[in-house]
């Protein structure tokens, strides 16, 4: 599904240095996790499969089923089937939720050749998704985002990953801010997801969320590699004794 | 004290140009108008209140050509149920507009008026215009009074079942129109005035409005999208005790217009409300100027003025509210905004306060801004194209001054008009 290789990213306007070679592969069906200590490039690489400006590929490859994401638009992107959680979901005033999320759906299939969503069909899909998420109509008629709690913000980016069924998702440490039931709730979400067809990269601090959303795949990723790869018990390691002693080990 | 020499020979060249029409009941307010022109004298460009307009090409003794636009897109406010009163160049059109008996308003025209002994609107022509010289001077609107060709006189004396379209035709190139129009609202009634049109090649527009204890009145306006038009217009309101009086302007083009409201909340628990929406591209020059005096207990008052500028477009904005002595529980709210989409265009806004009462609230901000990355990073991750997501992201700019119309059906039909504006940019 998805396959990153030899990655390096810098910034566009310093000169730093923040992905150094980063190998990746996500397979259909599979959810991998990284994690890795402040600094380490974990958001960089959200943004960067994402399409965000700012940065600059100075070698190596991404692709998604075989075409090549870099070269791509972020809505391109996103029609192909990327769809990142954002750490920090934006606030749009003026925009309302319902507005944005059909535009955003029919965007999608209008770039995929398909036909768009009468606003029926939509409505009908929005709302059965929305009470799973316990989120309430008035939520769906608000401008996005604007004056969510954290928790609010964090059940809306799911909604919107549930509406566009992406093949990959991205989720940028989607735990941060939450409590536990909020937590729960997401996870909850996201699991309700997983499918044979899709792939998921879950970017975290801590193991706490993967108590939740049961990984396949452990990554560490330090200084802008991945340098160690292993089962859920590795997240377990990192719970118990840190980063420090995984990086001391690696190195 | 004597004119400046520069500013005596405009003012009497261009009043050589025009005439005092046969004045009947009016033409002591038309004598009193001229005197305050010649008084004043015709703006210049070292009046402090025009520093950021030039005002040249609105007061020279011609109008300056304007081709007349042409366009397939039906005009403003075509679907609505209205009573239709149309001005071509400035005159009024009998065969194209609608029979001016509509029940709840008496409507005359200024022209028919003057041959009248009596008439109410005696009281009301010329009448806010020269209280609304003080403290800032206007000599545009004096000239309005004095020389005025036509217009049309509206007593609301009811609830009229539809709005009332004035329709300002531009026809002819050279055109150069003077209208105005008195307004008067009695207790308990209510009436929507919409206006749209850009009348000439050079319009001068002065509206008189006085809304009694109660009364409520909504004005729209939509100023036409002739490129070339110029266009000065003020709008001088009263407002009794617990009187509504909502006024929202679309400017979509024009290479200069001017708006200047003085509004003046006389009885206790008014609400005035001023909102302005300008989208201009190129040659675009747009000057909202308003004065809001708070004379009264418990008023509120809002100006919310948004501008989208693009490709060297100019904004201005100056805004003012007075709260004279004695209006406590005032709440003003003013918010002046521009969205620049390039770095060529500019916006200049001078928002002031003047506060003589000691419990009031009053607001005020002013922000200039190109569009939001991270909100347009975040819609197209989602799918939207850049080019939508800007549009979306730019009506959305837009809302705030939008919702200050009531009426849902009419605020639709300006965002229409807005999303055209738009995808004609792409």
């Amino acid at each position: 599904m998805l396959e990153i290789k030899n990655l390096h990213v810098k910034l566009e306007d310093e000169d730093k240095q923040i992905l150094k070679g980063l190998d990746l592969t996500v397979e259909a069906g599979k959810v991998h996790a990284i994690m890795g200590p402040n600094g380490s490039g974990k958001s960089t690489l959200s943004y960067v499969l994402s399409g965000r400006d700012g940065y600059e590929v100075t070698e190596g490859s991404a692709t998604l089923a075989g075409e090549d994401l870099l070269e791509l638009d972020p809505e391109e992107r996103a029609a192909l089937g990327v769809f990142l959680a954002f750490q920090y979901p934006v606030e749009i005033p003026g925009v309302g939720n319902m507005t944005f999320l059909r535009t955003a759906v029919n965007s999608q299939r209008k770039a995929r050749g398909e036909e768009e969503l009468s606003a029926a069909d939509f409505l009908k899909s929005i709302r059965a998704k929305a009470k799973e998420l316990k989120i309430d109509a008035d939520m769906l008629k608000r401008p996005v985002n604007v004056g969510f709690s954290g928790g609010e913000k964090k059940r809306n980016e799911i909604l919107q990953m549930a509406m566009l069924e992406p093949k990959m998702c991205i989720l940028d440490e989607t735990d941060s801010g939450l409590d536990v039931d909020a937590m729960k709730l997401v996870a909850e979400g996201v699991n309700a997801l997983r499918d044979e067809g899709r792939g998921f990269l879950v970017i975290t601090h801590y193991q706490r969320l993967l108590d939740h959303i049961k990984p396949d795949v452990v990554h560490i990723l330090a200084d802008g590699k991945i340098v160690k790869t292993g089962g859920p018990e590795l997240a377990m390691e990192v719970e118990n004794n840190g980063y420090a002693g995984i990086l001391a080990e690696v190195s | 004290m004597a004119l400046a020499d520069v500013k005596q020979s405009a003012t009497e060249a261009r009043l050589a140009a025009l005439s005092l029409p046969e004045g009947g009941c009016l033409s002591v307010a038309r004598q009193a108008a001229l005197s305050r022109v010649q008084t004043l004298g015709l703006p210049g460009r070292r009046d402090e209140y025009w520093k950021y307009t030039r005002p040249d090409t609105l007061t020279a003794a011609e109008a300056t050509q304007a081709s007349v636009f042409v366009t397939d897109e039906a005009p403003m406010f075509d679907e609505f149920d209205r009573l239709k009163i149309v001005f071509v160049d400035g005159v009024y059109n009998p065969e194209a507009s609608d029979d001016l008996s509509l029940e709840g308003v008496q409507i005359d025209r200024i022209a028919d008026i003057c041959c009248q002994d009596i008439h109410w609107a005696k009281d009301l022509y010329g009448v806010l215009e020269a209280r609304g010289q003080s403290p800032v001077a206007r000599p545009l609107a004096a000239l309005n009074t004095a020389f005025a060709q036509d217009g049309v006189a509206i007593h609301v004396t009811g609830k009229p079942s539809k709005p009332i379209n004035l329709v300002y035709v531009h026809s002819d190139e050279a055109s150069d129109a003077i209208l105005h129009h008195v307004i008067r609202v009695e207790a308990g009634a209510e009436a929507t005035i919409l206006e749209n049109g850009p009348a000439a090649s050079r319009f001068n527009k002065c509206m008189e409005i006085d809304i009694a204890d109660t009364g409520k009145l909504h004005l729209v306006r939509a100023q036409g999208r002739d490129h070339e038009r110029r266009a000065a217009t003020h709008l001088f309101a009263r407002l009794g005790t617990e009187s509504v009086f909502k006024s929202f302007t679309l400017t979509v083009n024009g290479i200069l217009t001017r708006n200047e409201a003085v509004v003046e909340l006389l009885g206790d628990d008014a609400i005035a409300h001023i909102a302005g929406a300008c989208v201009g591209d190129g040659e675009f020059h747009h000057d909202d100027t308003v004065f809001i005096t708070h004379d009264a207990v418990n008023c509120e008052s809002r100006q919310v003025f948004k501008k989208v500028l693009r490709n060297g477009a100019t904004g201005v904005f100056q805004g003012k509210i007075l709260v004279k002595e004695g209006a406590q529980k005032t709440d003003g709210y003013q918010i002046s905004q521009s969205l620049l989409l390039d770095d060529d265009s500019q916006f200049l806004a001078k928002p002031e306060l003047e506060i003589y009462a000691d419990d009031v609230i009053c607001s005020h901000g002013s922000t200039t801004g190109a569009i939001d990355e991270e909100a347009l990073f975040y819609l197209r991750s989602r799918g939207v194209p850049a080019d939508e997501a800007t549009d979306l992201l730019t009506l959305a700019f837009l809302a705030e001054a939008v919702e200050e119309i009531e009426d849902g059906e009419i605020a639709a039909a300006i965002v229409a008009r807005l999303e055209g504006w738009l995808s004609r940019r792409r």
